[in-house]
């Protein structure tokens, strides 16, 4: 079988950025409060007319332009998301329509905040299997409208944007054999429901579900590929909350030549865009170089996991 | 592991006093059953969910995420597990 690679990544921060002030005048809380409970400083708001399509449309176009990749080349346009205006349509058909994919399949994919890193793993099987040439993976979403402002848990914790990756043929396969689980038991941990759609978490849950169960998710994907954790040259989770994010780093005792992915402090929680948002951070500020392996990993509603050793691009 | 049910109360305060440290650096000294975990030893709710995990490994015993809420004083949580030990 071929090998399937990332050839180039790109990401959509939306103009309008805000800080804590604002929403820990309004739930009660502070600056201070905020930032111990999650590391967040600031995060991106898409504006009324930046939908989450207009967002994916954003990346993935840089991510094209970053791999040398022609539109009318892609085989396959998958979009992970959960904030679409409504169940239907999909984003994807659109976002391969605008992007001039004239060629390719779409579809959206549904994995709250592991929607990325799922959607990487299919798409790395479609192009190992022949069934693409290229897929274009997006993460893209607009989750602050669907929070409650004035809700103390939850309100500071969401931030709006994209990310992408190009995923093509390769000589040498640079997507390791992914790892992912589920835990359903807990399906009403993380819900959008009600009208208008409103995000209710149980965060202290998701907390201890994900501290405890990430770091042998981490450990596995890392054997599959054949390295230790120490090996990495960086690990992109979802950027949840910093606090989750330290914990896992600890349990894999992550020495600090492992280059940590704390995008969240300046992105909030930005779901299923916040790991190709935090890992085409890495890539442009030089944190990174081509062919470094990275370990991605994806969590969140459902319960949901998944996560995979790449070669960054 | 330690089955809490053999433990004297003594026991079950210094072995959370242990836990206490390793997770959150908490002095063994002010670990004494009236202090509150938020106020008086700054132990804020994601942290307590690290000390409960900590605290189901050590004393082999369940703290569902639902008991958390009553947890607010040492004395609360040596109760809980001397309580919930099999």
């Amino acid at each position: 079988m071929r090998g399937a690679a990332l050839l180039g990544v790109g990401s959509h921060r939306p103009a309008h950025r805000e800080d804590n002030r604002a929403i820990a005048e309004r739930t009660g809380s502070s600056d201070e409060w905020i930032r111990e409970r999650s590391g967040i400083v600031t995060r991106g708001i898409a504006a009324a007319d930046e939908s989450t399509v207009d967002m994916a449309v954003s990346a993935g176009g840089k991510a094209l332009a970053a791999s040398g990749v022609d539109a009318r080349d892609v085989g396959l346009v998958l979009l992970a998301t959960c904030s679409m205006p409504g169940p239907l349509p999909g984003g994807s058909p659109e976002v391969a329509h605008r992007l001039g994919a004239v060629e390719a399949g779409a579809s959206d994919i549904g994995a709250g905040c592991a929607g990325f890193t799922y959607a990487l793993a299919l798409a790395a099987d479609a192009v190992r299997a022949g069934s693409a040439e290229h897929v274009l993976v997006v993460g893209s979403e607009k989750l602050t409208p669907m929070v409650d402002p004035d809700d103390r848990g939850t309100a500071f914790l969401f931030g709006d944007g994209a990310g992408a990756a190009v995923v093509g043929r390769s000589e040498t396969d640079g997507i390791g054999r992914v790892v992912w689980a589920h835990d359903g038991g807990q399906y009403e941990r993380l819900v959008i429901d009600g009208s208008p759609l409103r995000l209710k978490m149980d965060g202290r849950a998701i907390y201890r579900w994900a501290t405890t169960t990430l770091p042998a998710l981490a450990r596995k994907a890392c054997a599959q590929a054949g390295i230790e954790p120490s090996e990495l040259a960086a690990f992109v989770p979802h950027q949840a909350n910093l606090r989750i994010t330290e914990s896992v780093v600890k349990a894999l005792a992550l020495p600090d030549s492992v280059v940590v992915a704390r995008d969240v402090v300046d992105s909030g929680n930005t779901s299923a865009a916040s790991v190709p948002l935090a890992l085409t951070r890495l890539v442009e500020e030089g944190s990174v170089r081509r062919g470094d392996p990275v370990l991605l990993l994806g969590f969140g509603a459902g319960l949901t996991a998944a996560g995979s050793v790449v070669r960054c691009p | 592991m330690t089955t809490a049910s053999t433990l004297s109360r003594t026991e079950l305060i210094a072995g959370l006093a242990e836990v206490l440290e390793e997770v959150a650096g908490t002095p063994a000294d002010k670990v004494v059953p009236e202090a509150t975990f938020d106020g008086d030893l700054d132990v804020d709710s994601l942290t307590m969910v690290e000390v409960v995990v900590a605290c189901e490994e050590r004393f082999d015993v369940r703290i569902p995420d639902e008991a958390l809420e009553g947890l607010r004083t040492v004395g609360d949580a040596v109760d809980f597990i001397s309580g919930a030990a099999k």
